[in-house]
């Protein structure tokens, strides 16, 4: 009875805790050494997870593993680790869910090749409807069934087409600005 | 009592949205003008009661009606009232009942702005809307009712406004976002009246670019809004996460860019029926996909609401069947949509068939990463990993520049067939004026050779000044410059204010993301620390009195190149009621760059620390997303989209001879 | 055909869903442990109240045992409190403590209010035994066998439920397996 709402309450504080954990800014005072090392702890702690926040990397995160693990980072930066060391430290630790960038093993093959696969798939069918595309003759004259309207001035003779055609091309070599079909365009 | 009334009212609309999905649609199939008939007035109805609902749940937040449980869960007696009303869409119920609403209003719309339609026509699109809408009241009313009471002991005071969301952006945000969103489903509808009556033909693209148009420049303001408010929210200078809940809305805007743009194809030149039907699909799927993702737990963000699994399988179901639905129907029916075809090589729908291929290849990258971890997860019987913005932007980045490339090209292009001569020679001067000003550019600047900011000035400048010289070459003949500008149609400007943005948008990130700075001090009254040409000095601390948060604020005075330049006032403030913090950052935004500062925590002897930041261009991003917009918008004021009062001509069945006729004309 | 590419999208998407159905009963937030199968990471740290006295791995115990990651801040471990304390008093297996990030003052005060169901408690103030551990935050408890190997991890409180059906099974299995390679080695020995 009482309880329910005592729950509730902390529940829902919990949450926005959560949540307003990354409405504040969290800011360290690291002494580094020299401006290369502390770019490179910026990079690392943008590229690493917060183990326990709701996604976000080290640097924006206010937990206190966040905490932990960016002073780690830095200490292991003035040790003089490299970067590829420091990566493997927190994979031994955290597992591929601390890296916002995955390795690449045979599992996420798909994930950074797919969308160069899209792309080549992509390439291969827009191709094929250029070449089917020039294939057929202007107006297709397959254009039936559903079709009641007229699909913008296909609405001529085949005689007419050809000869607005000629005429068209006639203009597009002497003159293109005034080509009223592409100015007319809203291509939006 | 009232709240009770709200509750009423959202299951009165519901009932008029099965009626609607229901009656018109069949009455399409039957001939029925009666049932037709019965679809404008049905959607008022859905409308009204939606309205009541949603007005009720406000009238809730503003009187502190803490018994009911959404008010007590987001509110408190001593949230300032602008944010009492905007609590309405503070969590997961009132959003989703203001998302029903907007639904609701671009039903309303539709079914006012149709008149040049014809009834058969309007009575499917607005039955589909029905039916989408039966879905969303039915998830309210089962799993999500934010009229629930939380009687018999409700509260004496609310939980509290998350202190993120007290904010000027979580007044706007929302219902842009939202709006645009729930926008797609409109070109959804005729999508799949197109479907059903198997007929798609150029009037049907004059009808619907307006509403594509509309929905996607209102989600590019939304999504820029979201963008705006992340980066002086949080307070670390970023504007985009590539966060599981941010993707999705990006993906509707993807696809919905691909769409617009095959849609004016399908308008112009007849082609690529079927591929825009497919997109229009799409896009509201993938609109449907983010409600789910964000509402279901499914993905960890900080943006996600409270999550459930058992709405997670109903917005799963109703996704299923909407978008099974919709995409077999697509399989079944597409055949019948027959598109003309006879364009060569370079002609402008080979490059609008470019601009799709990457859009769509982006949308797909995008969700590919966004879903991989839990595919990953189920496949490997649960190892955990994270697909972050490392992944997305080396997959987004070269695609965006690819689309940049051609971006040049493709409004010079045109439509059919286009010589690759002519080409050559409107843009060869173009291409050399570019590299040549793309590179010297960042290299006078900077006294160096930044290869990444080169190719970004390059790319900039090679759409620029082809959009200039496709201009200048459309008002050579012209008397004037002036009358040449006047004859251009306000389409066209659209168009090219659009793709202005579009790279103002690119460039301002890309070099925002090479030359932000920032540095990281330890304060004590009266020191400073500088950053660039600019010198920021910490005078001191003062406590400040929030309505219903208290903060400490500090005062800090910026030189530039030791002359005075302004005062900044960065807070770290707690909100008493939820015992959260939150920072405010203090922050001069300009055109060509912004200073701001982070504070962070006060150490001993009064000493504290605090970021500076200097992020050059990074207003670029929203500014060019508002011309963005501005074009899209713009692309279809047209007057060939404005004639309602047209003769309307009906049609039995759909006719087979070979002879077409004139339909409508505008 | 033409006509069985247009189903392409219907299947792809029935796929994902099939996907997304299952994924939304997964838990995508708690971390399997990378140390599952391997060594207890070194350390050298004192206990609570020892005084200065450091201990390492050899001061662990020999048979297996538990070691429970917590502090007197954390509520959920308030809650797994009266489990162990059964599990010392009914000398089940004996649990390890790491007090993590915590004071010592206020830990010991919690133990004394509390109980105290350790058997030696290593003190990591500064978190940074936990993160060799992988830990992101109390309560994280594992199950370690007698040769120092780690066996099991669980993360979150531990209630009777998680008790009797997750932790105890490893525990018996790990002791039996312990006690018949200890009476395999005395058997040769004798």
């Amino acid at each position: 009875m009482r309880l329910f709402p005592v729950l509730m309450k902390s529940l829902l504080l919990v949450c926005t805790m959560a949540f307003a954990m990354m409405a504040v800014a969290q800011v360290d005072v690291f002494d580094f050494e020299t401006a290369e090392q502390e770019e490179r702890f910026r990079q690392l702690a943008n590229e690493f997870r917060c183990p326990m926040c709701q996604n976000a990397n080290l640097t924006h995160s206010t937990g206190g593993v966040a905490a932990d693990l960016r002073r780690e980072i830095y200490n292991q930066i003035i040790d003089g680790r490299t970067d590829e060391e420091i990566e493997q430290f927190m994979l031994d630790r955290y597992g591929d869910f601390i890296l916002y960038r995955p390795r690449l093993t045979v599992q996420t093959i798909l994930l950074w090749f797919g969308p160069a696969l899209f792309f080549i798939i992509g390439i291969w069918v827009v191709f094929g409807i250029i070449k089917r595309s020039a294939a057929n003759s202007r107006g297709n004259e397959e254009d039936q069934g559903a079709e009641t309207a007229a699909a913008g001035s296909e609405d001529l003779t085949a005689d007419e087409q050809a000869r607005l055609d000629r005429l068209l091309a006639d203009k597009l070599a002497n003159n293109p600005s005034t080509d009223d079909d592409s100015s007319d365009d809203s291509r939006r | 009592m009232i709240p009770e009334l709200g509750n009423f009212s959202l299951i009165l609309a519901f009932a008029l949205s099965i009626l609607l999905g229901i009656f018109p649609m069949v009455g399409a199939a039957r001939q029925n003008q009666l049932w037709m008939g019965l679809a404008r007035p049905l959607t008022a109805g859905v409308f009204v009661f939606l309205s009541i609902s949603l007005a009720i749940l406000a009238y809730s937040f503003v009187t502190d009606d803490f018994s009911v449980q959404f008010v007590a869960n987001h509110s408190n007696s001593m949230l300032p009232l602008r944010y009492k009303l905007t609590a309405v869409w503070g969590g997961h119920e009132g959003s989703f009942l203001f998302w029903t609403w907007m639904l609701g209003g671009w039903m309303l719309a539709v079914a006012i702005f149709s008149k040049s339609m014809p009834t058969e026509f309007v009575a499917r699109v607005l039955s589909i809307m029905g039916l989408i809408s039966v879905g969303y009241t039915l998830f309210m009313l089962a799993t999500s009712n934010p009229f629930d009471r939380a009687l018999p002991l409700s509260p004496a005071d609310g939980a509290d406004l998350n202190a993120a969301l007290q904010d000027f952006a979580f007044i706007i945000h929302p219902p842009s976002l939202y709006m645009g969103y729930v926008g797609f489903s409109v070109v959804f509808a005729f999508a799949i009246a197109a479907l059903i009556s198997g007929r798609l033909d150029s009037a049907w693209a004059r009808w619907c670019r307006p509403w594509a148009n509309a929905a996607w420049a209102i989600l590019t303001l939304g999504l820029s809004l979201g963008s705006w408010w992340a980066y002086y929210e949080l307070g670390w200078g970023g504007w985009w996460a590539w966060d599981p809940v941010e993707n999705p809305p990006l993906i509707t805007w993807l696809l919905g860019a691909a769409m617009i743009h095959s849609l004016a194809a399908t308008e112009k030149r007849g082609v690529f029926k079927s591929w825009t039907v497919l997109l229009a699909i799409m896009a509201f799927a993938s609109s449907l996909l983010g409600t789910f993702i964000t509402r279901s737990g499914l993905l960890t963000s900080v943006h996600a609401f409270a999550s459930d699994p058992t709405r997670g399988v109903y917005i799963l179901g109703f996704l299923g069947l909407i978008i099974g639905g919709s995409l077999l129907l697509y399989a079944i029916r597409a055949p019948i949509l027959k598109s003309e075809f006879g364009f060569g090589g370079w002609s402008r729908e080979v490059f609008l068939l470019a601009n799709n291929l990457i859009l769509v290849v982006a949308s797909a990258a995008i969700l590919l990463g966004t879903l991989y971890p839990m595919v990953y997860q189920a496949v490997t019987g649960g190892d955990l990993i994270s697909v972050g913005p490392p992944y997305f932007n080396t997959i987004f980045l070269p695609l965006v520049g690819i689309l940049v490339l051609l971006l040049g090209v493709g409004p010079v292009a045109r439509w059919k067939k286009t010589s690759r001569a002519y080409l050559i020679k409107q843009l060869s001067k173009v291409a050399i004026a570019a590299l040549v000003i793309g590179v010297a550019l960042p290299v006078l600047l900077t006294l160096g050779v930044p290869l990444t900011t080169i190719i970004v000035t390059v790319l900039a400048c090679w759409v620029i000044f082809s959009l200039l010289r496709d201009l200048q070459s459309k008002i050579a003949n012209k008397p004037d410059v002036w009358s040449g500008l006047k004859s251009l149609p306000v389409s066209y400007w659209g168009m090219q204010l659009a793709h202005f943005g579009f790279v103002m948008t690119m460039a301002g990130g890309c070099l925002t993301s090479i030359y932000s700075v920032e540095k990281s001090v330890l304060l004590d009254p009266g020191e400073s620390a500088e950053l660039g040409r600019y010198t920021f000095v910490f005078e001191g601390i003062e406590p400040v009195q929030g309505p219903n948060f208290i903060a400490d604020e500090a005062s800090i005075e910026v030189l530039r190149d030791g002359v005075y330049f302004r005062h900044l006032y960065p807070q770290k403030q707690l909100y008493t009621a939820s015992n959260t913090p939150a920072t405010h950052m203090g922050i001069d935004g300009r055109f060509f760059r912004d200073l701001f500062v982070t504070l962070g925590d006060a150490r001993n002897q009064g000493a504290w620390s605090m970021t500076l930041y200097i992020k050059p261009f990074v207003r670029w991003v929203w500014i060019g997303t508002i011309f963005i917009a501005a074009g899209g918008i713009l692309a279809v004021t047209d007057k060939r989209y404005r004639r309602f009062k047209v003769r309307q001509v009906q049609r039995a069945a759909p006719v087979t001879n070979k002879d077409s006729q004139p339909v409508v004309e505008g | 055909m033409k006509n069985l590419k247009l189903y392409i999208p219907v299947f792809a998407f029935l796929l994902l869903a099939v996907f997304m159905w299952r994924g939304l009963y997964m838990d995508s937030r708690t971390l399997p442990s990378t140390l599952i199968d391997r060594e207890l990471p070194e350390f050298e740290l004192r206990t609570l109240g020892e005084g200065d006295q450091l201990v390492s791995n050899t001061d662990l115990p020999d048979e297996p045992f538990i070691l429970n990651i917590w502090g007197s801040y954390c509520l959920p471990c308030l809650q797994e409190n009266p489990i162990f304390m059964s599990a010392r008093e009914q000398g089940l297996v004996p649990i390890v403590g790491v007090n993590y990030k915590d004071r010592d003052n206020l830990a010991r005060d919690w133990l004394d209010i509390n109980g105290n169901p350790f058997t030696m408690n290593i003190v990591d103030d500064s978190g940074r035994y936990g993160i060799d551990l992988g830990v992101y935050g109390a309560p994280e408890t594992f199950i370690v066998d007698a040769d120092g190997v780690i066996r099991y991890k669980h993360i979150g409180t531990i209630n009777y439920q998680a008790w009797e059906d997750e932790i105890m099974p490893v525990v018996r299995e790990l002791q039996s397996a312990h006690a018949a390679s200890a009476s395999a080695s005395s058997g040769q020995s004798s």
